[in-house]
């Protein structure tokens, strides 16, 4: 038995949640009517458009195609026709060049017949990966071509494959580690045959033990020299950054990247995804998502086609309830939200939420109780950082370590007087950023 | 219907104003307690204390054009000012109390959560110094049955305190002074061995302010605001530990007892020692907020309870002790900021052998 590893300073115990799509099989939704394919779904600059109105796309064609080093290709989902190239907006709210498609009745079986990888080398994994737009599928959507190429002279010493799942309600992942534990697996070594790892960890929470037993025996099975490490739960665990921390006891300096201290982390679906893409050159146009929340009627994990509008994912779900609800794109801790079901799903889409409104209630005076302090993962002062950035004192928040902040949202979590900290935060780095 | 915010989407449950009516469940065993010891007035000095502190809330509110009674602060305020009264003080002594507390201490300074001091430790302070002797006049609890009279410094601290010039231990001085004790304690006694003033003192059956002299009911809810999460462990743990540590090792020397000589439990669960450690000493508004700077702050409380209640010329010194750091916990604050992440050397080559 592994000792159960974890960060040590700050973090937050919120309820999980994950009993209300924990146990729900992943299902294919229905072909939607319309697919919004957007250009921007990725970190970094935004992919060029190929198709025009009018025009006939492939499953599987790329439709997007990457317009710098940090971009990614994007391809289409289905077979079928353009219907329009126009801008449409994201749930973070930004507005991007999008490909709207109209999937034929008919559609192709395709990407079934497998490649030996074995045979492959670190070069030609890693232009498949690139080829198949494979982004990281955790939320922050980094390209992985990016993260995979390791500059000549560094060493990576740990492949973290980031299983944790420590968002509240999400178990897209869950489902994934125990439907297809053997897939994941081998995605995990063809990732490690890209970038030459020393050691290859899955980091899993604790409240996912089922999963961390049955990749343990699998990897037995399969003979892999692979890890399962459970670790403990606590929110944020599954940042990168306190991932490393709990795997390996190293702290990523600020401002610095993982692979500045041999690691590199890779999350669990965009593990799935590469083993796709490289196994049966299949590009990234499809991924789990988990619809859950009290709000939904029937909570469920589902494999859509990338662009599916919300809209349609709630409709299968049997919609959500009467009354006052959030839609969120994301876990509850950092996901945005939605103002109605038109907005699109993207690759880094994991989770949408239909949650109540809990928090309401009137916001109290700071009263100084410490608690932001002590729950910050990053070790940093959030009253005194609001109250500067408050009085428009931008650049002695940024001394105070603004720009380590990553928006994880214990501060506001545990604030008893109910001051939207994060959201001062993001003002403060934009404003802060401008001077 | 959507709506929308910012991120996070949920919260934890505490909140500012449901913390002050944890506070005050946590205060009311310890208060009630009080009120059965010594009777009727210690009631109407509670309701005195409450009712004049809220009025004063609401009062000022009225300037402000804003309603803060709901944050339940002021109540908070109000319960502590009258459960750290003597039982048979003037009323109007609690009144001022509550006044100076709210009006002076907190609202001057820009009302909740800009206050530099402890509203109800101030308010008792102010009126302890303005009226010296009515506020060291206490009352024997029922139990006792030796009679109601009003009886000057009966506490067991004053006892503790000429122990402590004396060199003679505090039982003796307690039994020549002819303090009664109760039945149950002195069956607990004899079982274990403990002084009977000790276990009187812990139970609550013992002379003292409305609200600290149950230390057992203290603790509990003390306890039970930790096991919230209302407060942390660190202040009332480090306080309590580091003032025991220090009577225990310098408590005997001005008694001519030399060094490990003091007595611990004694002075521990008498006067206002678990009532500050778990309730004043606690607020939220008036210590650091970093964990190391709390306990900084929690060592200071215990550092000059010690002082003043064995060097000092009043046998109680734990509000003081408590004034006195809340003054300096923005400069606590200011030298104890936390670890960021992040900000470790790499030890790269030590690491990889790991």
């Amino acid at each position: 038995m592994l000792k159960i590893a974890t960060f040590k300073r700050g973090g937050v115990h919120p309820d999980d949640m994950k009993r209300l799509s924990k146990d729900c099989p992943v299902e294919r939704l229905p072909m939607p009517g319309e697919l919004f394919v957007s250009m921007s779904q990725h970190l970094g600059a935004p992919a060029t458009p190929l198709k025009k109105k009018g025009d006939r796309v492939e499953k599987g064609e790329t439709i997007g195609k990457a317009s710098s080093f940090i971009s990614a290709d994007v391809h289409s989902p289905v077979r079928g026709t353009v219907t329009d190239v126009r801008k449409v907006r994201l749930a973070t709210g930004a507005n991007a060049d999008t490909i709207i498609i109209k999937p034929d009745e008919e559609q192709p079986e395709l990407f079934t017949s497998a490649y030996d990888w074995k045979e492959m080398g670190s070069e030609e994994i890693q232009a498949l990966v690139k080829e198949m737009g494979i982004v990281g599928m955790g939320g922050a959507t980094f390209p992985t071509s990016v993260k995979f190429s390791v500059p000549t002279g560094k060493k990576v010493e740990y492949l973290v494959i980031n299983a944790v799942e420590c968002e509240p309600y999400i178990t897209c992942d869950y489902r994934l580690m125990m439907e297809e534990p053997e897939a994941l697996l081998e995605g995990a070594m063809i990732a490690a045959k890209a970038v030459n790892p020393e050691h290859i960890v899955f980091g899993v929470e604790m409240n996912k033990m089922d999963a961390v037993e049955l990749l343990s025996a699998k990897a037995e099975e399969k003979g892999y020299p692979i890890s399962i490490q459970p670790l403990k739960m606590k929110y944020p665990q599954g940042d990168e950054k306190q991932l490393l921390k709990a795997v390996t006891g190293r702290e990523i300096p600020s401002g610095k990247l993982p692979l500045d201290i041999g690691c590199i982390v890779c999350n669990t679906a965009t593990t799935y995804a590469i083993y796709e893409a490289v196994k049966f050159h299949k590009p990234l146009f499809e991924r789990r998502i988990t619809v859950s929340g009290e709000c939904i009627r029937n909570p469920k994990n589902i494999l859509a086609p990338i662009g599916t509008p919300f809209s349609a994912l709630l409709e299968y779900c049997g919609g959500a309830s009467d009354g006052l609800y959030e839609l969120i794109s994301g876990g509850p801790m950092m996901g945005f939200d939605c103002p109605d079901g038109d907005v699109p799903m993207v690759k880094g889409s994991g989770g949408l939420l239909a949650v109540p409104d809990k928090i309401g209630g009137r916001e109290f005076p700071c009263v100084s109780c410490g608690k932001c302090v002590q729950h910050c993962p990053m070790g940093l002062m959030p009253n005194r950082m609001y109250r500067n950035i408050k009085n428009g004192n931008y650049s002695e928040a940024m001394a105070l370590g603004l720009m380590d902040c990553k928006e994880c949202g214990c501060c506001s979590y545990s604030c008893p007087s109910h001051i939207n900290l994060v959201q001062g935060f993001k003002l403060g780095k934009k404003m802060g950023r401008r001077k | 219907m959507i709506t929308v915010r910012t991120s996070p989407h949920v919260h934890d449950w505490v909140s500012t104003d449901k913390a002050m009516v944890m506070v005050t469940i946590a205060l009311l065993p310890s208060a009630l307690w009080g009120v059965v010891m010594f009777g009727f007035k210690a009631l109407l000095v509670l309701l005195v204390s409450i009712i004049s502190a809220l009025l004063t809330e609401w009062l000022l509110g009225k300037i402000n054009k804003e309603n803060t009674l709901t944050d339940y602060s002021a109540l908070v305020t109000g319960l502590l000012v009258g459960m750290n009264m003597p039982p048979e003080v003037p009323l109007f002594i609690p009144l001022i109390a509550s006044i100076f507390a709210i009006a002076i201490v907190k609202w001057t300074f820009g009302g909740l959560g800009c206050n530099w001091a402890n509203p109800a430790i101030a308010g008792r302070v102010f009126v302890f110094f303005s009226f010296s002797s009515l506020m060291s006049k206490f009352k024997n609890p029922w139990v006792w049955g030796s009679g109601a009279e009003l009886v000057a410094s009966a506490t067991p601290l004053t006892q503790v305190k000429m122990e402590i010039a004396s060199g003679l231990s505090s039982e003796v001085i307690m039994a020549e002074a002819g303090t009664p004790v109760s039945a149950v304690a002195s069956s607990i006694s004899s079982l274990t061995g403990l002084s009977p003033y000790t276990v009187d003192a812990f139970f609550g059956f013992t002379g003292g302010c409305i609200g600290e002299v149950s230390a057992l009911l203290l603790l509990a809810g003390g306890i039970f605001l930790i096991a919230k999460k209302v407060i942390s462990w660190r202040i009332p743990l480090s306080f309590i530990l580091s003032y025991a540590l220090l009577n225990w090792v310098f408590g005997g020397v001005r008694g001519g007892n030399g060094l490990f000589s003091g007595e611990i439990l004694l002075p521990l669960f008498s006067g206002g020692l678990m009532l500050g450690a778990f309730f004043m000493a606690t607020d939220w508004v008036t210590t650091p907020t970093t964990p190391k700077g709390e306990v900084i702050f929690a060592i200071g409380c215990g550092f000059f309870t010690f002082l003043i209640r064995c060097f000092g010329s009043l046998p109680e010194g734990v509000s003081l002790a408590i004034l006195l750091m809340n003054m300096v916990s923005p400069t606590i604050e200011r030298y104890c900021r936390p670890k960021k992440f992040g900000f470790v050397k790499v030890e790269k080559s030590k690491e990889a052998k790991a």
